[in-house]
């Protein structure tokens, strides 16, 4: 059994650890030696809290010991260098946050150590969630573990690297533009953005305040499902999450999908669509088929414009957020500053990477006095309208499928364009737009490349996306199926 | 050449708040730097702000209190710039979409006369913390104590003409928001800042000259101070041929001037955009019905009914509405001692001098409005001479004793009514002045008027000050025009 300890999903952990097959601190010991040994060769990690995480595992083994564990007490997860972490650095992938070390939790971490998880660490990521391919992080690339000389994805490529690597079971991940579903498709596991709201920002570095959300990444949706038990919910600290009632995302995972109606929208099978991708998600969607689903192509209308609106609105926000760092109270500060500007200038010339600033700067002038109008006011017009093809949709259909991404992980220094990069978000940038929550599974492989396939549905449709997700996974392997990297001894 | 002032004013009012507008950080003045500043005054990375409804609340009430539209839904924007004292990086602020609407304010000058100025909108918003330029050898301090104050910022049309009436806009928005509760008002601690914008142009024109901003104005002397100056500068920059050029100034109180910071140029663009970490503020009527049933009478109705109803003179009306205190104070007296005018006249004769002579706030009078109705009332059933009513004031002033009552009583100040007794003095005093009697006699009927001061001061000698002086002088005349 232990040396299939890496490979087991959540699920399987929690009944290991309730059967006394292993304890938390053995699996934790076991998942912190495989990171020591092969990290160096992937990078998911930008900091490993192994201490800390002995600790809570320990507590872990007690609690269990009293007969108080609930279904995540002891299991090992992996949280996006995004999220705030009291007392541990939380860099955010930025030499700007290189020192910073949180005082307070982020929310989703303190709902995920009240859940009884043991963090290992913080995994890297894109600088400030501003990426397609982890290539931005200050930290260095991550390695698709699938393919070394692969990227993973971003802007969650060291969450999804670590769970595809075996490292750990599950992760934390943000999405603002596909950060969680592209990463998860690039490296064969699962990842949901939930709904806009769904999750609390608090303690979430924001990247793009109305687009960022924060969701799980794990082996199967079923593993997803018991994340989103754990996180979801009402913050008061967060004015925009949503006070609505959570249902048990576990439960509805086995509903039958007879007369699910499937709507595969046209837009998104089109011109850019790599033929092994196009082909995979045909083939998942004939599962579906015959689960008892319909099928039907509808359209998003307006789906060419979400890439433009977007890099509008996001840059826009981002300018804004970013601002606090300006080397005054935390963070990178410049040598010796002349005077209050150069202090500005160089703090945060040297403190920030090239594509940050490439957004900071969009950002600043479409914000700026003469172009509002032209840009963000259009921009905000153009993503009501995505939100209603949306919401059109869904009148005629359940769900809606396609793929994750044009092409599977693409070779790491591939993409030195920026726009050829945010073409990768071609598929994913519209749903965090209009809010609605979406799911990549692993749906088939392209020369050894994971695909992933999209599942999208309307606002707080999170639990029929994980029945989607799980019935599917019920029907196939895709989402077993482990990287050679993954085996040590093989 | 006739020149015309046009001033208007932007108002920043410190709401009266427990906590901060978007954290629950302590809003008290005064305490160690950075003491209360928590993660979400400091900006820290991650943390997002949480609207506090007893701002909204107290921005509300403002609103009704000057009779002003409220919109439904109003909206926080990001004022973007950059300062070591502002955080974030920027100010959360409502551009588009204010809390409060058009109003107005009624303002009073000198002449007794009042004038409506027009509010063009108030604003809810954050206030920066403060950059300390002592005490740190060539660096600057931050403290961000203040950070995060919420503050209404109050917008009123071009509609003052002159540095009075600047003056006595600003009056008049201070006794509204203090009537009403929302601030303490306290200028000297920045509880009410103003920035003023003041243009001229030839008497008769139309159009608005071009105008100059003096930021951070926070007193009402300097407000009429730095317009005059302002007023003067632009006046002979014009007739000197130049022109006026759209700018912040400063007003520097040490040199009475202003001086140019910024021009329009290089003044900020601040890239102002819906903030995305607030939802829009959805006011429904009945929460608006709700705030305006707690309102307290306000200045312009306790004016009126002062004048109208308790018939006081217009300038005591207005003096005594003024603030809710000095309003307050005098209805008691008025209460305890039932005469309006009597009430009035106490409060604004000898209390308001005595305040004025130690440097008081009526808030901190030693002699309550209880005991000075109790005082007024002893005078109006004339137990007490006006003479001896000063001597009582002037005792429970000095804390001699809680009541005018105790005082009188001690100090045997009880005026004597008794005509018989005041009779056997005025035959005394009359017996006792030989020498002034046979003057009496001699003048003209006419001069004798005049004369009989002597006597009654004899008299009122003679009682110790206890005696009617009108009781006094009318026997007295009787007497002697009897031995004429």
């Amino acid at each position: 059994m232990t040396d299939k300890l890496h490979h087991m999903t959540l699920t399987e952990t929690a009944k290991a650890l309730d059967a006394g097959i292993v304890s938390s601190r053995e699996l934790t010991q076991e998942l912190l030696g495989r990171i020591d040994r092969l990290d160096g060769q992937l990078n998911s990690f930008i900091t490993v809290t192994a201490d800390q995480a002995l600790a809570a595992a320990d507590r872990a083994d007690q609690c269990r010991a009293k007969g108080e564990a609930g279904p995540l007490t002891g299991a090992p997860i992996a949280l996006k260098d995004i999220f705030c972490t009291k007392g541990v650095k939380t860099t955010c992938g930025s030499k700007m946050l290189d020192s910073f070390v949180a005082p307070y939790d982020a929310t989703v971490v303190e709902k995920l150590q009240a859940a009884g998880t043991v963090s290992l660490g913080k995994t890297n990521m894109d600088e400030f969630a501003m990426g397609s391919s982890n290539e931005t992080s200050f930290y260095g690339a991550v390695k698709n573990p699938w393919d070394l000389n692969a990227v993973p994805g971003g802007s969650s490529g060291g969450s999804a690297a670590a769970v595809a690597a075996g490292l750990v079971p599950a992760a934390m991940g943000t999405d603002t533009g596909g950060s969680i579903r592209q990463p998860a498709a690039y490296c064969g596991i699962t990842g949901l953005k939930p709904t806009y709201g769904r999750v609390s920002r608090y303690g979430m570095i924001a990247y793009a305040s109305s687009l960022d959300q924060g969701g799980p990444m794990a082996r199967s949706a079923e593993d997803c499902a018991l994340l989103m038990n754990a996180i979801a919910g009402h913050d008061s600290r967060d004015s925009t999450s949503i006070a609505r009632g959570v249902p048990n995302y576990s439960e509805e995972l086995s509903a039958p999908l007879a007369g699910l109606k499937i709507g595969l929208p046209k837009e998104y099978f089109g011109e850019g669509l790599a033929t092994d991708v196009g082909n995979a998600i045909q083939d998942a969607i004939k599962v579906f088929e015959g689960l008892g689903a319909t099928v039907r192509e509808v359209s998003l209308p307006h789906t060419s414009y979400a890439i433009p609106a977007y890099y509008v609105i996001a840059p826009a926000e981002a300018s804004s957020n970013l601002s606090r760092y300006d080397g005054v109270r935390f963070g990178h500060r410049c040598e010796n500053p002349t005077d209050l500007i150069d202090l500005y200038k160089r703090t945060r010339a040297e403190g920030f990477g090239e594509e940050v600033k490439r957004r900071i700067l969009i950002g600043t002038h479409t914000l700026s006095e003469g172009f509002f109008d032209a840009y963000y006011k259009k921009a905000q017009q153009v993503r009501r309208l995505i939100h209603q093809d949306f919401l059109d949709a869904f009148e005629e259909v359940d769900v809606l499928m396609g793929p994750a991404a044009p092409t599977p992980a693409f070779d790491l220094g591939a993409k030195k364009d920026p726009v050829s990069m945010y073409l990768q978000d071609i598929y994913t940038i519209a749903i965090n737009l209009a809010g609605i929550p979406g799911i990549s599974v692993p749906a088939g492989f392209s020369n050894g490349r994971p695909v992933g396939l999209q599942i999208l549905g309307t606002h707080f449709a999170e639990a029929r996306l994980l029945n989607v997700a799980h019935q599917f996974q019920q029907s196939t392997d895709w989402h077993l199926r482990r990287p050679e990297f993954a085996e040590e001894n093989a | 050449m006739q020149w015309e002032t046009v001033i208007g004013l932007e108002v920043h009012v410190q709401l009266a708040t427990q906590s901060k507008i978007f954290s629950g950080s302590s809003t008290a003045f005064g305490a160690e730097p950075n003491t209360q500043a928590n993660a979400v005054d400091l900006g820290l990375p991650g943390v997002l702000p949480v609207l506090n409804e007893q701002a909204v609340a107290m921005a509300l009430k403002f609103g009704l209190g000057i009779n002003a539209d409220i919109p439904e839904v109003s909206i926080f924007d990001r004022k973007n710039y950059f300062y070591p004292d502002l955080p974030k990086g920027y100010q959360t602020s409502q551009m588009y979409h204010p809390i409060v609407g058009r109003g107005e304010v009624e303002i009073l000058l000198d002449d007794g006369s009042s004038k409506i100025i027009r509010v063009h909108h108030a604003h809810l918003e954050e206030d920066a913390g403060k950059s300390l330029h002592e005490d740190f050898h060539g660096m600057t301090g931050i403290d961000l104590n203040r950070a995060g104050t919420p503050l209404l910022e109050i917008v009123s049309e071009p509609d003052m003409r002159s540095a009075k009436e600047a003056a006595a806009y600003l009056k008049a928005i201070h006794s509204i928001v203090t009537y009403l509760g929302i601030s303490d008002g306290n200028m000297a601690e920045g509880s009410m800042r103003c920035d003023v914008n003041v243009s001229v142009r030839p008497k008769g024109q139309e159009a608005f000259g071009t105008r100059a901003e003096i930021k951070n104005v926070n007193s009402f002397r300097f407000v009429e101070r730095a317009i005059a100056y302002e007023v003067e500068r632009q006046i002979e920059l014009i007739e000197d041929g130049g022109e006026v050029i759209q700018e912040t100034r400063l007003y520097d109180p040490d040199a009475d001037e202003t001086r140019g910071m910024r021009t329009k140029e290089e003044a900020n663009d601040y890239r102002y955009f819906p903030c995305p970490d607030l939802l829009p503020v959805v006011v429904d009527k009945a929460y608006v019905d709700h705030l305006r049933e707690t309102l307290p009478e306000l200045p312009a109705e306790k004016r009126a009914r002062f004048l109208n109803e308790l018939g006081l003179s217009a300038y005591d009306a207005g003096v005594l509405s003024s603030s809710r205190e000095t309003a307050e104070y005098f209805e008691r007296v008025k209460d305890v001692c039932g005469d309006a005018k009597q009430a009035a006249n106490w409060v604004q004769g000898e209390l308001s001098g005595a305040l004025n002579r130690d440097n008081l706030d009526i808030a901190d009078s030693p002699v309550t409005a209880e005991a000075l109705g109790g005082l007024v009332a002893r005078v109006i059933d004339a137990t007490i001479s006006g003479k001896a009513a000063k001597q009582v004031f002037q005792a429970l002033w000095n804390g001699e004793a809680e009541s005018a009552d105790a005082i009188i009583e001690a100090k045997g100040l009880k005026q004597v009514t008794d005509t018989s007794a005041i009779e056997a003095m005025v035959d005394q005093v009359i017996a006792d002045s030989p020498a002034q009697l046979a003057q009496y006699r001699d003048a003209e009927p006419d001069k004798r008027g005049k004369m009989i001061g002597y006597f009654v001061g004899q008299v009122m000698k003679a009682s110790r000050g206890t005696a009617n002086p009108q009781q006094v002088n009318a026997l007295l005349k009787a007497k002697l025009d009897a031995l004429c």
